[in-house]
């Protein structure tokens, strides 16, 4: 339980805490929370973005859907996923998958670590904005449990599309914004090297976020992994058993709320 | 032949400006379009504000396009004011600055409409109240306008113009896209017809929403619409774009858009689609 406890660190620490190279990784969150994880690739449309890692995993006996978002390791791979920045198939192969959830009554897990949706050409001429919108609009009524993490950066409607669910959790030292600090400044006053100055404004720690109910809690991050993991599988498993208990126009009309309320 | 081309190589050392008699031509007279930098003289806009050459619809006002768009309107949610969530500074300057621009209190006006016969719910973004952009009362009033549409069972037509997601209000600019997503899925799942119409903006986060979840999606001539800006893109990926990767006439090449409709057109077009999609189960 260090962190929470110890002095309170900046918006800014928080930002660069939130994208340093030592952050948990996908693959060891994907093994150590999960049982039996099996990758599942492409949006059926017209390829498969490694910036999105989805497929089926026991978390304890309960079958569900995982999908998380994938920085990459290896320099190959970073440059491979755009350095965790999804493309239209990325966001397709998840509502693919969480559609299949939803037809074999599973719950969806998103892992959620982006600096948002990639800007490039191919992005754009395959509809990135349609992709994310479709998300928005049919995870509002996918009729499973969804529950997301955030356990890194989680940047703008790049994040939304895979945070939109019944419950958001963030981890200790991660953000989660409408936009980067460095953007922020940028268009504030001409200068992204304010990024520091912007993060406070923007209000993007998990603290900040917990207060205005657009999370549900804080997960503290230790400087052991697998006490980390522990804590996440906890967390998880907890959410997911209390919105089971739901029936689904409940679960349904309280996703709603969550977001009419704003 | 020659003596056109030989005027058209002048340069500008060829030429004595007379600056006097320049600046006794008031600014405003001649206008250049944005998209062909064609200039023409400014009553050749007309009434529905469009380039005479390449017929790209000139940024307007909510409350010019509602002139000319429906034969009555009955607006709502006029009072909402955002309760400025962040504390931003200078944020409420510049809302009372767009608000005695656009007549509106915030970038989206709505409200009930009729063509002729024709009853349906009405949204028109504004591209000057903060570049369009959605703030907490632009998704609110779209909220409403989309449950008030399905109580009463009306279509929904919506003109999108918007630079995204509105930075002074930070993670609640965000949650609209979510908000606004869920009413428009309620909508469509209670059977009823919602129509888009992209105008010269539309992006960023509208574009990641409400923009993007029509029925039938239409768009006017060379507007702008896209999820990332150009600037973003060339900065990230290095590359240089090309200039009309982001028009609509692009966009609906990619599959994302049913029809360009001249802004002059609109009207008829709409009465065509609402008529179409009248309801004959009663």
């Amino acid at each position: 339980m260090s962190g929470l406890l110890d002095h309170k660190k900046t918006a800014a620490e928080i930002v660069k805490l939130a994208r340093s190279d030592d952050k948990v990784s996908v693959k060891f969150l994907l093994t150590e929370i999960f049982q039996d994880f099996i990758e599942f690739h492409g949006d059926r449309v017209y390829g498969d973005d490694p910036a999105i890692i989805g497929g089926l995993a026991y978390l304890n006996q309960q079958p569900v859907t995982v999908i998380s978002t994938n920085k990459g390791q290896t320099t190959k791979e970073k440059l491979a996923s755009h350095f965790g920045c999804p493309e239209p198939a990325g966001y397709r192969k998840a509502l693919r998958l969480a559609q299949q959830a939803a037809k074999f009554k599973r719950p969806v897990i998103f892992l959620v670590n982006t600096a948002g949706a990639y800007p490039g050409r191919s992005a754009e001429e395959n509809g990135q904005g349609e992709a994310i919108a479709k998300n928005l609009y049919e995870f509002s009524k996918l009729p499973v449990p969804i529950v997301s993490i955030i356990y890194g950066e989680g940047g703008s409607g790049g994040a939304l599309a895979l945070a939109c669910g019944d419950r958001v959790w963030m981890l200790e030292n991660s953000t989660y914004s409408v936009l980067s600090p460095e953007g922020f400044a940028a268009i504030l006053w001409k200068d992204s090297s304010r990024a520091d100055q912007a993060a406070e404004i923007l209000q993007l720690t998990p603290e900040k976020l917990l207060r205005q109910q657009v999370i549900e809690g804080i997960i503290p991050e230790s400087h052991s992994k697998y006490r980390l993991v522990k804590a996440i599988k906890r967390v998880l498993l907890q959410e997911i058993d209390q919105l089971q208990q739901m029936t689904t126009d409940e679960l349904l009309e309280k996703r709603r709320m969550r977001y009419r309320k704003f | 032949m020659q003596l056109f081309n030989e005027l058209k190589n002048l340069s500008a050392k060829h030429i004595k400006v007379n600056k006097q008699a320049s600046q006794k031509v008031p600014s405003g007279i001649w206008i250049a379009c944005p998209k062909c930098h064609q200039s023409f003289y400014h009553k050749d806009l007309g009434q529905y504000k469009v380039c005479p050459n390449c017929q790209y619809g000139f940024r307007i006002t909510a409350r010019q396009r509602l002139n000319w768009l429906v034969d009555s309107f009955e607006e709502i949610d006029a009072d909402l004011l955002t309760d400025d969530p962040l504390q931003f500074p200078d944020y409420q300057k510049k809302l009372i600055k767009s608000q005695q621009l656009t007549k509106l209190n915030d970038s989206v006006l709505t409200g009930f409409a009729q063509i002729q016969s024709e009853k349906f719910a009405l949204g028109i973004m504004d591209p000057f109240f903060i570049m369009g952009s959605m703030g907490t009362i632009t998704g609110e009033k779209l909220t409403r306008l989309f449950e008030k549409a399905t109580q009463k069972q009306l279509p929904v037509v919506l003109f999108t113009a918007s630079g995204g997601a509105r930075m002074q209000e930070g993670i609640f600019s965000l949650m609209q896209m979510a908000k606004v997503s869920a009413a428009v899925k309620q909508h469509s799942d209670a059977g009823l017809l919602y129509v888009v119409i992209l105008t010269d903006p539309t992006t960023g986060g509208v574009t990641a929403s409400f923009a993007m979840q029509a029925d039938i999606t239409l768009a006017e001539p060379r507007s702008l619409i896209g999820f990332a800006g150009k600037r973003v893109i060339e900065q990230t990926t290095g590359q240089k774009i090309p200039s009309d990767l982001q028009d609509a006439e692009t966009v609906l090449k990619h599959g994302f858009i049913d029809q360009i409709v001249l802004r002059s057109e609109l009207k008829n077009k709409l009465k065509w689609l609402l008529e179409f999609h009248q309801r004959r189960d009663s």
